[in-house]
Parts: structure tokens; C-alpha cells; sequence
């Protein structure tokens, strides 16, 4: 049952993807070619307060919920994979108009052509998989 | 204060939802969720999930992995990249079984269909690629699979949906795990990939977009 919170976590996180606009691909195209501060000010805002929240959560030593120390990893460092694999996702990103959390959020919203998108990418990640050890990382 | 009549598809009943009626209509907090935000509100609520996913379980925030796990979960492979126990990861995939839900429920109850505001610039761009109607999130082709008709509509959904996830893959995350998680730790490698995110993202809006409408 302790699954039950990360999805009511989901539902929140989903509510604010569509009222923040960021799952449009009118906005996307928009940010793209730099005519709107609006997808600028949100993901700028958005990392701002997640390195308050963070530098508050180490500095008071927050535990959570279950009493451990709160201790991010960072994901490993290959810069190639990172630059190559941003690329690639970057081409899709302006293509859909919409990256896995927008996906989702948009199946729900009832924008059902997006699943045809789920449906690729999860064959793109399958691919990725397969591929892998013929890719620079 | 509802255009239900914008909503285009899916929902559309003629109705106002029932949330509309009665007294929940003067209802502060439902006419608040039911405006259009500015990014200085949806910004800051959309960086609160980091801290919010690390204090319900020293979660930390990332979609794009879920790909990997319905592969994991769904797909018979012997590639070494899909066996682990998905069951492990399975908060990921509630969380984004959540994300569907609060899409239906902003686009239903909190007027989340609304067209957003564009720039003067974007709409005339827009015009210009051919796209006249400019209603809701996407351009008409992506409003119900039936309208997905022309041959460029179908290299959108299936090609761009590919390219979503083989890149995030091969980046080891999106938009959320490596621009907000992984910027909001100050990670050096997820600067990098969002550079690829943009330098990907210029070239295809830029270069092909404009042709395909």
C-alpha cells in the first residue's frame, strides 16, 4: 500500500503539468524559437526552488516519512551520452511537443493520439537497450 | 468563467462538470485552479516535487525510467539493460499512473483544456507553417487518433515518440530527471544533456517543423 502515495504525488504533479501550460505544443514551438519568457520562467523557477529545497532539507537534516536520512544520488557522469542522448531527445521533444511526465499528463487529459506516442518511445527505450554497447556513453 | 465549449474532444458532454455547479462554482479555491497560472506559480509547485518525492521516500524525481520499466515489465528480452526487477521501481510507475489521472482531472474539473496564451510572434509563426487553428495543446492532428491522418502527422507521433525514448534513455533521463532533479543538484553532466536537449530541439522546430504542416 505504501505505493498509494506516489501516485496521489503523480496526481499532484499532473494537475500542475497541465495548468502550467508546459505540456502544450504550441508552447513548446514558442520556447523554441524564444518568443515567451513563460517555459523559461518555469523551468528556470522550478530548479530554483528545488536547490532551496534541497540546500533547507541537508541544512535542517529533513528524514523522511520512513525515517531515513534524505540522500540524493547524483546519476553518473558520462558526458557523451548526456550530450548525444539530449540530442536525440531534444529532436523528439520538438517533434511531440512533449516529454514522458507531458506524455502522460496528456493521455489523461484526453489527448489520445499521445498514446500512439507512449506506445514509440517505450520501442525507442527498447531499442536504446539493445543498442546500447555500440553507443558512445 | 469556463470555456467548456474550447474543450475539443474526449471530455466534451455539453455539460459543465459537476464540480461547476452549485456552490463549489463561487468556490475560491476551485475558481483559482480553474484560471490560467503564471510561471511564477506553476514554476515554484513543479520544483516543490523534488523536495515533496524525497521526503515520501527518498524518491528521487525522474519519468523517463518508466519506459525502461514497462520494457522491463512487458517485453521478453535478453538484453542485460532489462533484466532487473522492475517490481523495485514500481513508486515510478503509481507516480506516473498519477500523472495520467491529474491530467483528466485538470483538463475536467479545472478547465486545464483552456488554449494558452501565445506570443503575438508565435501566432503569426505558427500561421505561417500553416497551422490556422490554434485551439487547445496541439495542432488539430493530435486532438483524437482518428485525426491523425496525413503522412507528416503519423512521422510526428511515431518517430518523435521514438526519438523521446531512445534519447532519454541513452541521456539516463527528461526534462525532470536531469533539468529539474538533476540542475536542482547542481550536476554538471545534467547541464550538458540539457544543452543536447535544446541544441536537439532548435534544429528539428526550427529546420523540419516549419515543412511539416
Amino acid at each position: 500500500m505504501h505505493v498509494i502515495k506516489y501516485l496521489v504525488a503523480g496526481i499532484f504533479f499532473g494537475i500542475i503539468l497541465i495548468k502550467a501550460e508546459v505540456i502544450s505544443w504550441f508552447r513548446i514551438q514558442e520556447m523554441f524559437h524564444f518568443q515567451s519568457f513563460h517555459m523559461y520562467g518555469i523551468i528556470g523557477s522550478a530548479v530554483v526552488t528545488g536547490i532551496i529545497s534541497l540546500f533547507l532539507m541537508k541544512k535542517f537534516r529533513v528524514k523522511s516519512l520512513e525515517g531515513q536520512p534524505i540522500a540524493p544520488q547524483s546519476k553518473p557522469t558520462e558526458y557523451k551520452a548526456h550530450l548525444f542522448g539530449g540530442i536525440v531527445f531534444g529532436l523528439g521533444w520538438a517533434l511531440t511537443g512533449a516529454c514522458p511526465g507531458p506524455i502522460y499528463a496528456l493521455i489523461g487529459s484526453g489527448y489520445l493520439p499521445y498514446i500512439i506516442v507512449l506506445i514509440a518511445a517505450v520501442f525507442g527505450t527498447l531499442s536504446y537497450g539493445l543498442l546500447k554497447d555500440k553507443l558512445p556513453h | 468563467m469556463a470555456k467548456f465549449e474550447e474543450m475539443s474532444h474526449f471530455y466534451q458532454t455539453g455539460n459543465e462538470p459537476l464540480l461547476f455547479t452549485g456552490t463549489l462554482k463561487t468556490n475560491p479555491m476551485i475558481a483559482f485552479l480553474s484560471e490560467s497560472w503564471p510561471w511564477y506559480i506553476s514554476g515554484p509547485l513543479l520544483g516543490l516535487i523534488v523536495p515533496l518525492l524525497l521526503w515520501l521516500g527518498n524518491k528521487q524525481f525522474g519519468i523517463s525510467s518508466t519506459l525502461k520499466h514497462i520494457c522491463a515489465a512487458c517485453i521478453p528480452t535478453r538484453a542485460k539493460f532489462f533484466n532487473y526487477d522492475w517490481q523495485e521501481e514500481k513508486w515510478n510507475l503509481f507516480f506516473s499512473a498519477g500523472i495520467i489521472i491529474g491530467g483528466g482531472i485538470a483538463a475536467y474539473y479545472f478547465n486545464g483544456l483552456q488554449t494558452p496564451e501565445l506570443s503575438e510572434k508565435t501566432n503569426t509563426m505558427l500561421a505561417s507553417w500553416g497551422i490556422m487553428e490554434v485551439e487547445g495543446f496541439a495542432p488539430d492532428a493530435f486532438k483524437s487518433i482518428a485525426s491523425i491522418q496525413s503522412l507528416s502527422a503519423w512521422f510526428i507521433v511515431v518517430f518523435g515518440g521514438f526519438l523521446v525514448g531512445f534519447g532519454t534513455r541513452w541521456a539516463n533521463g527528461c526534462t525532470s530527471g536531469h533539468a529539474i532533479m538533476g540542475l536542482s543538484m547542481l550536476n554538471p553532466g545534467s547541464l550538458v544533456a540539457v544543452i543536447g536537449f535544446f541544441i536537439g530541439g532548435l534544429t528539428f522546430s526550427h529546420f523540419l517543423i516549419p515543412h511539416l504542416f
